[in-house]
């Protein structure tokens, strides 16, 4: 199985890196000056190698005996009962490192290498892009500064570790909300002075032209193998594709196979945190409010002058005040639709997906879950009983066992039996 | 006023512009407009007010420090226009710095008119360039706003060309690849790319070069005053600013004395 990082779609971006057009739509690259040349550089380099077959082959090689892909399409037999829909899963929880984001990192890595540059860096929130990125600089043998905020350093002492134990350096960043919008500034920052030997390894589908069409042609793969093995295991494709949303990339991964088949129904679910209503969420494109962020017009939390607004979401890997570009103008033009799920409708879909199949997701993935919970009655309606999902199973729930522990109680209710039988 | 005006008697005395930044309330939206009338009765030419905001790309940490307290202390666009009539009624020129998206928020068109009613000479636009500016470049010229955007080291020749052919009031010229903060030596990139936007903007324009990032004293302001119409300073006063944090009027008088050794500086070429 190969990928179609070279294949286009009605919903592509133009050459400046509008998706939908400069006066209706989203991305483009608002940028200083400064990075200009190196944001041009990558771009054409970029459009050699996805046409340069030697290079595809050497990157799908990578991918099947580095990162264990294709991943498997599983029928989750158990929540297809459940729901009454046939479910069906991208098993990309089973990739090397735990989700999809190492696809997207031996890609970039890959083209840094046939670039001729020998440092990359990478902005990390909770720590997963963070941690692919220093084990794709291990792999290629490249020197790796990871920017993570101080609050998710803090937070995520596990990630630091890894990243460490992989060769990186790992950087805190005290300023602004110490999340990752202040670790992509950051790296921004470092990437205007090292610019001439330094690759800008984006965690997502997101940022100034060329890297949501860069990020989205190397994830592209999740949906490319997924509609190969739907045809193959299940005799056609799904009636509906659904993936969680934040910045976008393993939504972007999944749906862009599937953009050009009118019949297959495409649904993103943002975080929703506490409720779209509460205005503690990280629901930007439910939010509708345009506007620049990281080099990019897409949606943005943000308040009436322009500020950003820090978002809110059980799950660190959802928790960015902005949205990829592309998925900013599938919204607008309808081709997808997108709405939010809740901390306890995520976690209630986290529960369910770990008893039902044996499976713990990531939280981020456990958004996907509750909303093709939530759409399953719908589908039924409109594609009969043998109705089909397939959900983006992005990543697994290791990592996530902390937040777990403390919203379930995990861990108190071990310490009250254990005290009941002291007594 | 534009600031070409200030380029002009600079250059009738035979010397360089200074041009002196600080953001609009830092430390408060009234302690801005002191310090930036300070500077300006100190030998400032032309003023840039930077318009504080949550998620800036270009600016160190001095810089990033001081907008974080103008945004805690709860500045506004607003204020922004505040401080910029005040200064703008001493007789300078004055600018406004500012990411983009607080423009895009508020409507291009209606923030120009708001700048120029507010006595504002223009924009200095430093994460976004002529080709993605078309909506500004339209306002400015609408109203003969100055349009400031900026050129690199790693500026390719056709968009110096093209950022220059696009520029009103002066280029800045940004001399070391990096963000801003002060320096213990100026860059040896500034003086080639000064001279490569001087060849390289449009014959006949005579457009001013102005160059920034990384002076803090008026000897680097003289080394670059050599060879540049104007030289800029931001992150030097901001630190003094910081520096003398717990007095006003300490501040206040080493903001002076600062302004007065650039001062000298740029007269010295």
């Amino acid at each position: 199985m190969t990928t179609h990082i070279h294949e286009t779609t009605s919903y592509d971006a133009d050459a400046l890196g509008w998706f939908g057009g400069e006066a209706e739509g989203f991305g483009g690259r608002f940028m200083p000056e400064a990075l200009m040349k190196a944001l041009n550089e990558l771009d054409e380099a970029w459009q050699e190698a996805k046409a340069d077959t030697d290079f595809v082959a050497e990157f799908d090689a990578i991918l099947r005996d580095y990162a264990n892909l294709p991943s498997p399409l599983y029928h989750a037999t158990r929540l297809s009962e459940q729901l009454g829909v046939r479910i069906l899963l991208k098993r990309e929880d089973l990739n090397h490192t735990g989700a999809h984001k190492i696809r997207n990192v031996l890609g970039q890595a890959l083209l840094t290498k046939r670039m001729g540059k020998t440092r990359v860096i990478a902005e990390t929130g909770a720590g997963q892009h963070g941690v692919a990125s220093a084990t794709a600089a291990a792999y290629f043998g490249l020197d790796c500064t990871v920017y993570m905020g101080k609050v998710d350093t803090d937070r995520q002492a596990l990630n630091v570790a890894r990243m460490r134990l992989l060769g990186a350096e790992v950087v805190p960043v005290p300023s602004g909300s110490g999340t990752l919008k202040d670790a992509i500034n950051e790296a921004l920052r470092d990437w205007v002075a090292t610019v001439d030997h330094t690759a800008y390894l984006f965690g997502t589908a997101a940022g100034p032209h060329p890297f949501p069409t860069l990020v989205r042609d190397i994830v592209r793969g999740i949906g490319d193998e997924a509609r190969q093995q739907s045809i193959e295991q299940y005799g056609g494709l799904p009636d509906a594709v659904v993936a969680a949303v934040g910045g976008g990339s393993n939504a972007i991964g999944l749906f862009t196979a599937f953009l050009d088949d009118a019949d297959v129904e495409i649904h993103g679910f943002e975080a929703g945190g506490e409720g779209f209503e509460t205005g503690r969420h990280a629901a930007t494109i439910q939010a509708n409010d345009p506007g620049v962020l990281h080099g990019a017009r897409t949606y943005v939390l943000q308040d009436d002058d322009g500020q950003t607004i820090e978002s809110h979401s059980i799950s660190a890997g959802l928790d960015y005040p902005g949205v990829g570009p592309q998925h900013a103008w599938l919204a607008k033009s309808g081709r997808a639709s997108y709405t939010s799920i809740t901390d306890k409708e995520a976690m209630d879909a986290f529960a369910l997906l770990s008893r039902a199949e044996g499976i713990i997701p990531a939280i981020e993935s456990a958004h996907a879950i509750a909303g093709a919970i939530k759409i399953a009655p719908e589908i039924r309606e409109r594609h009969g009983e043998n109705a089909t999902i397939l959900i983006n199973l992005s990543g697994r729930g290791d990592k996530d066992m902390g937040t777990a522990i403390e919203y379930f109680g995990l861990g108190e209710a071990t310490r009250e039996s254990e005290q009941g039988e002291a007594q | 006023m534009s600031t070409s005006t200030a380029f002009e008697k600079a250059k009738n005395e035979n010397r360089a512009a200074l041009v002196g930044y600080l953001p609009a309330g830092f430390p408060t939206v009234e302690g801005s407009i002191d310090a930036l009338t300070t500077m300006v009765e100190a030998g400032c030419d032309i003023i840039e007010v930077g318009l504080p905001y949550s998620d800036p790309v270009m600016d160190g940490p001095t810089i990033q420090d001081a907008v974080q307290q103008a945004l805690d202390g709860g500045v506004r666009v607003d204020d922004v226009f505040r401080v910029v009539e005040a200064v703008a009624a001493t007789g300078v020129p004055t600018l406004v710095m500012t990411s983009w998206n607080p423009i895009e928020r508020r409507g291009v068109d209606r923030f120009a008119q708001q700048l120029q009613d507010a006595g504002g000479a223009g924009l200095i636009t430093p994460d976004i360039t002529p080709d993605f500016a078309p909506e500004w470049i339209e306002a400015a010229d609408a109203r003969d706003l100055d349009k400031v955007f900026l050129v690199a080291p790693s500026s390719t020749d056709e968009r110096i060309a093209m950022t220059t052919a696009e520029c009103r009031g002066f280029v800045y010229a940004t001399a070391v690849m990096g963000v801003t903060g002060a320096r213990a030596k100026t860059s040896e990139l500034a003086a080639p790319l000064v001279a490569r936007a001087k060849d390289l903007s449009p014959a006949g324009s005579d457009l001013p070069v102005g160059v920034g990032l990384g002076v803090s004293n008026g000897a680097q302001a003289a080394e670059m005053a050599a060879y540049a119409d104007g030289v800029i300073v931001g992150s030097a006063f901001v630190r003094t600013l910081l520096d003398n944090r717990s007095d006003e009027q300490a501040a206040l008088k080493a903001l002076a004395s600062m302004t007065e050794d650039l001062a000298a500086g740029v007269r010295a070429r």
